[in-house]
C-alpha cells in the first residue's frame, strides 16, 4: 500500500480508538468534575465491563446479534451496580477526602482485578461482533463494525451534552458541580447527586468497553491503559468540559493510531504519556480548562 | 534520658534485633527478610516525600527502577564493578528525582499524584522501548562473578544469603539513621510545616519550593539505593520493577505502617509481606488481600500501625 492508503488506515484506527477514549474518558471526567474524586479504579470498570460482555454473550449465545445486544444492556447495568455499591461503602465513609479515595480506589482497583482472574482466568477471549460487514473503500475493505463504534459513540456523546445542557438532571448536576454547599442550601440531595455521577460514570466506562470487545478481546488486565489514557484526555482536556473531552480523545487516539502504524506502539505511548504530563505540569487547567476558581 | 539518647538508644535496638535475626531465622524466612530488608529501605524513601512532605506520589516506581537499571545496565554493558556501579545508580536517581522535581513540583495534590505517575510510566515505557538494551520484559539476568565485590579484606560474594542479609541490613540501617537525623533536624520540621500549612509556611519566609525539591530528591536517591542493591542482590533486573504496581507497594507499606514515623516503613513491609505470603498458602489471591487491606485502612486505620500507637501511648516517636 501506498502512503496515502496508509493514512487513513491508520487514521480510521485512530477514530476508533477515540470514540472508545472518548466515552471512557467522560466517565472519568464526570466523576472528577462533580465529586472531586479521582477514581483510580475506572480502568477496572471498563476490564469489568468487557469481561461481564463476554460472560453475558456467551450465556445468551443464540445469534452474535443478539448476544452482543444483552451484553450492551447488561454488563453497564451489572458495573453500575458495583459502583453504586464502592461509592456508598467506601467512598461516602471517607467523606470524599481526596487522598483517602485514591487510596480506597487503589484497593478497589486490585479486587476487582483479582476477581476477574479468579472467576474469569488470565486468557484474553473474543466476543463474536453483532455482524459481519466490510464497506469497501477505494484502496481497502473496512470493518462495518468498527464504524458503527465510531457512530455510537459518537451519538452518546451527543446524548450526554443534551443531558447536561438541556434537562433538570443536568442542571443539578453542573449545579453540584459549580459549588457543593450552596446546592445543598437549595434542597439538592448531593449525596445521592455523588451515587448517581460515580454509577454513571463506571456505566460510561463499561459501554466503552462492551463496543471494544469484538475488536480487542477481553483480558483481566486490560484496564491500565485505558486507565492511563483517560487521565490523559481528561488533563488534556480541562476538568468537566465535555467539548475539551472530545477534542483531547481525538487529539490522542488518532495520533496513536498514526504513530502506532509508522513507528512503534510503544513509541506512540511514551510520547502520548510525556506530552501529557507536559500539558499538566505547564497548564494544569488543561489546553481547553477554564483557570481554576 | 534525654529524648535524643532515647531515640537513638530505640534505634539501635532495632537494628540490633534485625542483626540477631540473621543468626535465628531459617533459611527461607531468612532469604524473605533479606528482601524484606531492602524493599523497606524503598519505603522510607517513599515515607519522606509522603509521610513527612505530604506529597502523595504515584511514581515513585521510577526511582526504584532508575536505581535498579543504572547499576544493572551499566555492570552489564559498561563493565562496572558493584561499588562503581551503586554510586551510579545514585547519580541516576538523583538526577531524575531533580529534573522530575523541578517539573511536577509545580503542581500540587491530584494533579502532582497523575503527573508523577505520567513520568512514571514514560520510564516504563522507554525500558521496554530500548529493550535491545535493557531486555524488556525479559529483564537481564546480572551473573555471580559480576556480583563479587574486592575489599582489601578479601572477596564479598554477594550470593552468598548471609552477606546478602548483611549487606541489606546495612544499608537498612545507614538509610534508618539518616531519616532519623533528617526528620529531626530544622529540614524535617519545616517539611511537615509545609505538610500541615504551606501558606503558613512560606509566609515565615521559608522557601517552600526548595525545601520539597531537596525531599524529593533524597527521597529519590534513597529509592534508587534500595534499587541498585535490589538488583546486584538478587541478580535480576526487570521491567515490572518499574510499573505502577511498585509505586503503589510503598505507599501500602508507608500507610499501613505508619505515615511520618521513622520506624513505620520497615513494621508495615514486614507485616504486609507476612500477610502476602501466608495468604498466598491458602489462596493465590494475594491481590484480593492488598486490595481489602487498602480499603480497611483508609475506613477504620488511617494512621497505621505506629501511627496509632503513638497517638495512643508514645507521643514522643518521631
Amino acid at each position: 500500500m501506498a502512503f496515502g492508503p496508509h493514512l487513513l488506515l491508520a487514521v480510521l484506527e485512530g477514530l476508533v480508538t477515540s470514540a472508545v477514549l472518548a466515552l471512557t474518558a467522560l466517565g472519568l471526567s464526570l466523576v472528577f468534575g462533580v465529586m472531586r474524586v479521582v477514581n483510580v479504579a475506572h480502568g477496572e470498570f471498563f476490564m469489568l465491563g468487557a469481561v461481564l460482555a463476554w460472560a453475558v454473550a456467551t450465556t445468551v449465545g443464540a445469534s452474535p446479534a443478539s448476544g452482543f445486544a444483552a451484553a450492551l444492556v447488561i454488563a453497564p447495568l451489572i458495573v453500575g451496580v458495583v459502583a453504586l455499591l464502592a461509592e456508598r461503602l467506601v467512598l461516602r465513609r471517607v467523606n470524599y477526602d481526596p487522598e483517602a479515595t485514591i487510596v480506597a480506589t487503589i484497593g478497589l482497583l486490585y479486587i476487582l482485578q483479582q476477581l476477574a482472574l479468579t472467576f474469569y482466568g488470565a486468557d484474553a477471549r473474543p466476543v463474536p461482533p453483532p455482524f459481519n460487514l466490510r464497506i469497501s473503500l477505494p484502496w481497502f475493505g473496512y470493518s462495518a463494525y468498527k464504524l458503527s463504534i465510531i457512530a455510537t459513540s459518537a451519538t452518546l456523546l451527543l446524548l450526554s451534552w443534551l443531558v447536561l445542557t438541556r434537562t433538570r438532571a443536568g442542571l443539578i448536576m453542573r449545579a453540584t458541580q459549580y459549588d457543593r454547599e450552596t446546592a445543598q442550601a437549595f434542597g439538592i440531595p448531593v449525596g445521592r447527586v455523588y451515587a448517581a455521577v460515580f454509577a454513571i460514570g463506571a456505566m460510561l466506562a463499561a459501554i466503552a468497553a462492551v463496543l471494544i470487545v469484538p475488536i480487542s478481546q477481553a483480558h483481566y488486565l486490560m484496564g491500565q491503559d485505558p486507565l492511563l489514557l483517560s487521565f490523559a484526555v481528561v488533563i488534556i482536556g480541562g476538568l468537566g468540559s465535555l467539548r475539551g473531552t472530545v477534542v483531547a480523545a481525538l487529539l490522542i487516539g488518532v495520533s496513536d493510531g498514526v504513530i502506532s502504524m509508522f513507528f512503534s506502539p510503544t513509541l506512540a505511548k511514551l510520547i502520548a504519556t510525556l506530552a501529557v504530563a507536559m500539558v499538566l505540569v505547564f497548564r494544569p487547567q488543561g489546553l481547553f480548562g477554564k483557570v481554576a476558581r | 534520658m534525654k529524648a535524643g539518647a532515647r531515640l537513638y538508644a530505640l534505634h539501635g535496638a532495632v537494628i540490633a534485633v534485625l542483626l540477631a535475626l540473621n543468626f535465628l531465622l531459617p533459611a527461607y524466612h531468612h532469604g524473605l527478610m533479606a528482601r524484606i530488608l531492602v524493599l523497606a529501605t524503598f519505603a522510607m524513601g517513599y515515607n519522606l516525600t509522603f509521610g513527612y512532605g505530604g506529597l502523595l506520589s504515584l511514581g515513585h516506581a521510577m526511582f526504584f527502577a532508575t536505581g535498579l537499571y543504572g547499576a544493572g545496565l551499566s555492570i552489564q554493558h559498561l563493565g562496572f564493578g558493584v561499588p562503581e556501579a551503586f554510586l551510579a545508580a545514585l547519580a541516576c536517581g538523583a538526577l531524575l528525582a531533580l529534573i522530575v522535581g523541578v517539573l511536577a513540583l509545580r503542581t500540587t495534590g491530584v494533579a502532582f499524584m497523575i503527573v508523577t505517575l505520567m513520568f512514571s510510566q514514560a520510564v516504563h515505557l522507554a525500558i521496554i522501548y530500548f529493550s535491545a538494551f535493557t531486555g524488556g520484559d525479559q529483564g537481564l539476568m546480572l551473573r555471580p562473578q559480576q556480583r563479587r565485590v574486592e575489599t582489601v579484606l578479601g572477596t564479598l560474594n554477594l550470593t552468598d544469603p548471609n552477606t546478602r542479609y548483611l549487606v541489606a541490613l546495612a544499608l537498612f540501617t545507614v538509610v534508618l539513621f539518616l531519616m532519623l537525623a533528617l526528620v529531626r533536624s530544622g529540614f524535617g520540621r519545616v517539611l511537615v510545616a509545609i505538610r500541615e500549612n504551606e501558606e503558613r509556611t512560606r509566609m515565615l519566609g521559608y522557601d517552600t519550593f526548595s525545601s520539597r525539591l531537596a525531599a524529593l530528591v533524597v527521597s529519590g536517591t534513597v529509592c534508587a539505593a534500595a534499587g541498585a542493591t535490589y538488583g546486584i542482590l538478587f541478580g535480576y533486573v526487570g521491567a515490572n520493577f518499574a510499573s505502577v504496581h511498585y509505586s503503589i507497594l510503598p505507599l501500602l507499606w508507608v500507610l499501613l505502617g505508619g505515615a511520618a514515623t521513622t520506624l513505620g516503613p520497615l513494621f508495615g513491609t514486614v507485616f504486609m509481606y507476612y500477610v502476602v505470603d501466608i495468604a498466598s498458602g491458602y489462596t493465590s489471591a494475594y491481590m484480593l488481600v492488598v486490595g481489602i487491606v487498602l480499603i480497611l485502612l483508609v475506613l477504620f486505620f488511617r494512621k497505621g500501625l505506629l501511627g496509632t500507637v503513638r497517638e495512643r501511648w508514645l507521643r514522643w516517636l518521631p
